[in-house]
């Protein structure tokens, strides 16, 4: 078996009555894409915000790189090598796409207190920035202030400035979502390679994109892990063509 | 030191929280209802004593002074709303910090030329003036002990308006989602109005009823308001409850420290040395207690998320 | 470089700042020069809180308690060398200072513990909290102040000479003109820089997203502190220099009026605009001389003024005159 990246073991999260989290364990193996996907509110945002740190889970383990991070927060677990993209776009709005890319850089560098030199002149941060930028396809719009961004090319900026960080793992949400079918098809062919690199936690609701890419798919449903299997496994899955793509074949 | 000394200054401690409840309801419910964070509430104490001061003057009549308190700053609380604060519920904090510490300069300012820098003297009516006999042999002012009950009963008042009454259903509404309550057909900025309206009445005759025992002066608002945004951050913001236990801790420890620590300091200490470093640190009491809730509690004892 | 239209903007009116009272002085107007350092010691009071509240978007109601420490420093240093009463003698004889660098050293080194201390409790919160925790620690100070009778209570404290600059002789008006305006000059050639810097990206950054700059591994917290504390050590340099100006220091320094002040400057100029608290002391100073002459209830005028800019106009004077701000860098 490959090394586990990343292992959630038992997580449980409560909101009021609610059950959005209930005994879920997977795990990241390095090279591979795996999927997560499920019904809107099935609690796969939540599930991402207890192994980014945004979340304290009310029982079980985050386990990063064989370290139990459970007690650690965002800071800590961003620091050990997790990149991640939020579904809701989080970027500096007031900030050229350069600027956003470049805060990337310079977290991925962790030196922040200079209080002199001018950082859009640091050549080091600049070439990285310049970098995730043209890997994905935002070269183009490097000066443009990220508040008149398209919504799709806000999403590729998130991914650029994930890359900054020469993460060990990506935790991405739903990273396609509004990027429209040539948008889509060239994420995927760039996430595609990016697997190489470092395993990617997809969160996504394009069915072609995760077919097409996915190693592996786990299926939540009401907070639930109710399978995980392979591409095919998943489609030949009763239980899941029950629970979820029952659905989207009669919508 | 006497048991009685103690009581007496446990009643006075009650007395300031009372008052300062009256102060911190209003700017907890508006900060709850409609995210707003109003500094010139100390300006509705304001105008309120200075209401009651005048009508006092004019007619003799105590209790015609408090009617025109609450009506005063319940009426400036109203224009206040419609010409200024409406404008500010989708803007940020900064921006209604700003605006109504703009109002606070108008409003004193315009006291200041309407009435002169003088203090006015609202004095406390016959019949409630004079000490009255409490069990246990305590001589208690009986105007400070109505103050202490008309706080308990305005207390009173509005947890059951806003356990009861239609008008609380909607303001809790209003707390826990603002399109929700515009959604099910409530007008919404006419309960805006109403709720900014009933905080400044409240401000108002807390500043009436504080006006008969100090002087009614331009400014006389603003260490209360302070002291209302202690109590509101100890407390939680938007609740009513947390707005009540702070109110009763602050007004308590504010008045204990401010009597004891010196006597305190005097067991280890010369008389002098003893009486000003007590002062000083009884000044700080109640922002120390703050903190040091806050370390415990960043969100107030009563408060939701901060 | 091209110049935009802010930065000509910010030219004229730093070039004014000077032109003005060095007209005074050849006119021989004290008064007047007296206003300008008056402007310029505000000015720089505004400068620091404009790293907190315009880069860092902290709204800090509490920037008096630094502007007063500042005060406070000069006034027991120097209250204790003119009385010669060493203001301790353990571990070593210490009389006070007359001395300016000496002053401003201590007046900058205990507003920044000052800032450490309510910063490292403040921003344990944020949004309206934190704005009336600020208030009230600044509050507390000012309580302070008044029942500490050691040093005037609610009085205060004079001294009777200004304090001394080496070199200079600060008791000529245009001279003391001069140092206020060369460490306002250096306080916002460090604001500039600052912003531009790695530590000023970050900063503004948290301002903006918070969720960004945790997810790419930085603290906001420990930016924020830092920029709370560099605010309150350049507001209290800057109350050092008022105290030094009207040889004086009271309570007053501390009040949360003074707070709202300070923000007024960086209002009435424009938020987050490097000169904003230049432009926005400049026409304070302005306006209370001149409403001032007028009616002893100016600032009712103010207070319209005020409500009216952020109703209506929220990028403030320099916003008024040089348009809208372009993403910086
Ligand atoms: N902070 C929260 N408080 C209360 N309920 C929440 C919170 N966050 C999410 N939920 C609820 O938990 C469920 C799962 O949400 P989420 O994880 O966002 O779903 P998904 O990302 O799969 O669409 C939803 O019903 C949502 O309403
Ligand atoms: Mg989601």
């Amino acid at each position: 078996m490959a090394d586990v990246v990343l292992k959630t073991d038992r997580l449980n999260k409560c909101f009021g009555a609610l059950k959005a989290s209930s005994d879920v364990s997977l795990d990241l193996r390095s090279g591979e894409i795996h999927a997560l996907i499920g019904p809107n509110g099935a609690g796969k945002s939540t599930l991402i915000k207890q192994i980014a740190g945004n979340l304290v889970p009310d029982s079980g383990t985050v386990e990063l790189l064989g370290q139990d991070v459970t007690a650690l927060d965002t800071v800590a677990r961003a620091r050990m090598g997790l990149g991640r993209t939020f579904q809701i776009s989080a970027l500096a709005m007031e900030y050229t796409v350069l600027q956003n890319a470049v805060l990337g850089a310079l977290g991925g560098r962790g030196r922040v207190f200079h209080f002199f030199r001018n950082v859009m002149k640091d050549p080091e941060l600049l070439e990285q920035a310049r970098d995730a930028l043209e890997r994905v396809g935002l070269t183009q719009d490097a000066n443009r202030r990220t508040a008149d961004l398209s919504h799709g090319q806000r999403r590729q900026l998130e991914v650029a400035v994930a890359l900054t960080l020469k993460p060990k793992l990506f935790l991405m949400d739903e990273p396609m979502a509004g990027l429209g079918t040539a948008g889509s098809k060239a994420l995927t062919g760039f996430l595609d390679g990016l697997r190489q690199e470092a395993p990617i936690l997809l969160v996504e609701h394009d069915m072609d994109a995760v077919f097409a890419l996915a190693d592996r798919i786990s299926v939540l449903v009401y907070g639930q892990i109710i399978a995980t299997g392979t591409a095919d496994e998943i489609r030949a899955n009763a239980e899941v063509r029950r629970a979820y793509l029952g659905e989207e074949d009669a919508a | 030191m006497t048991y009685i000394l103690v009581l007496e200054q446990i009643l006075n401690g009650l007395q300031l929280g009372m008052m300062l409840f009256l102060m911190a309801a209003g700017l907890t419910l508006v900060f709850g209802v409609m995210g707003l964070i109003n500094l010139a509430h100390g300006s509705l104490y304001m105008v309120g004593a200075f209401a009651a001061a005048a009508v006092a003057g004019w007619t003799g009549s105590f209790l015609l002074a408090l009617i025109a308190s609450l009506a005063a700053a319940a009426a400036a609380g109203a224009l206040m709303e419609l010409v200024v604060i409406r404008r500010l519920y989708r803007r940020d904090h900064l921006d209604q910090v700003l605006a109504t510490f703009a109002l606070i300069l108008i409003f004193s300012e315009g006291t200041r030329w309407l009435f002169g820098s003088f203090p006015l003297f609202l004095d406390v009516p016959s019949y409630l003036s004079g000490p009255v006999s409490l069990p246990g042999g305590i001589q208690y002012p009986l105007y400070r002990l109505t103050i202490i009950l008309i706080g308990l009963a305005i207390a009173a008042g509005l947890f059951l308006l806003i356990a009861r009454t239609r008008i609380g259903i909607q303001i809790r509404a209003g707390e826990a989602d603002r399109e929700m309550i515009a959604a099910l057909g409530v007008d919404i900025s006419k309960l805006y109005t109403l709720v900014f309206a009933l905080g400044a009445a409240l401000a108002g005759l807390a500043g009436a009823l504080v006006g008969a025992i100090q002087s009614v002066q331009v400014g006389m608002g603003e260490p209360v308001l302070i002291l209302a945004f202690v109590v509101i951050v100890i407390g939680g913001i938007g609740s009513i409850k947390g707005a009540l236990a702070g109110a009763l801790l602050v007004g308590m420890t504010d008045t204990l420290g401010g009597v004891f620590l010196p006597q305190l300091f005097a067991v280890f200490m010369d008389p002098a040395s003893a009486a000003s470093a007590g002062a000083s640190l009884a000044s700080m009491l109640i922002y120390i207690l703050m903190a040091a809730i806050l370390l415990v509690r960043p969100s107030g004892l009563y408060g939701g998320s901060a | 470089m091209m110049l935009t239209r802010e930065s000509l903007l910010n030219w004229a009116m730093i070039a004014a700042l000077l032109v003005v009272p060095l007209a005074a002085w050849s006119l021989d107007e004290p008064f007047i020069i007296t206003l300008a350092t008056k402007a310029a010691i505000l000015a720089l009071a505004g400068v620091g809180l404009n790293i907190a509240l315009g880069l860092g978007g902290l709204i800090s109601l509490g920037h008096a308690a630094f502007f007063g420490i500042g005060g406070y420093a000069m006034g027991i240093l120097a209250a204790h060398a003119q009385n010669y009463e060493p203001l301790f003698e353990w571990p070593f004889l210490f009389e006070g200072s007359n001395q300016m660098p000496l002053i401003w050293l201590v007046a900058v080194v205990f507003s920044a513990l000052a800032a450490l201390v309510i910063g490292a409790l403040s921003l344990r919160t944020s949004g309206v909290y934190f704005i009336m925790i600020t208030l009230a620690f600044g509050q507390m100070l000012y309580y302070f102040a008044i029942s500490w009778s050691a040093y005037g209570g609610e009085d205060g404290l004079s001294i009777w000479v200004r304090n001394e600059f080496p070199g200079l002789n600060t008791l000529d008006p245009i001279q003391f003109f001069a140092i206020a305006y060369v460490i306002l000059c250096l306080a916002l050639v460090f604001a500039a820089r600052l912003a531009r810097s790695p530590f000023g990206l970050a900063l503004a950054a948290a301002r903006q997203n918070e969720d960004r700059v945790q997810a790419v591994g930085l603290t906001p917290f420990v930016l924020r502190l830092t920029a709370f504390v560099i605010s309150g050590a350049i507001t209290g340099l800057a109350g050092a220099l008022f105290a030094d100006l009207n040889r004086f220091v009271s309570p007053t320094m501390l009040s949360w009026h003074t707070s709202g002040e300070i923000m007024i400057f960086v209002i009435l100029g424009g938020v987050g605009r490097l000169y904003g608290p230049v432009a926005g002391a400049a026409l304070y100073i302005l306006l209370e001389h001149l409403l001032g002459g007028i009616s002893d209830y100016w600032q009712i005028f103010l207070g319209v003024l005020l409500l009216l800019i952020v109703l209506f106009a929220r990028g403030g004077l320099i916003g008024a005159l040089a348009g809208r701000e372009k993403a910086h860098g």
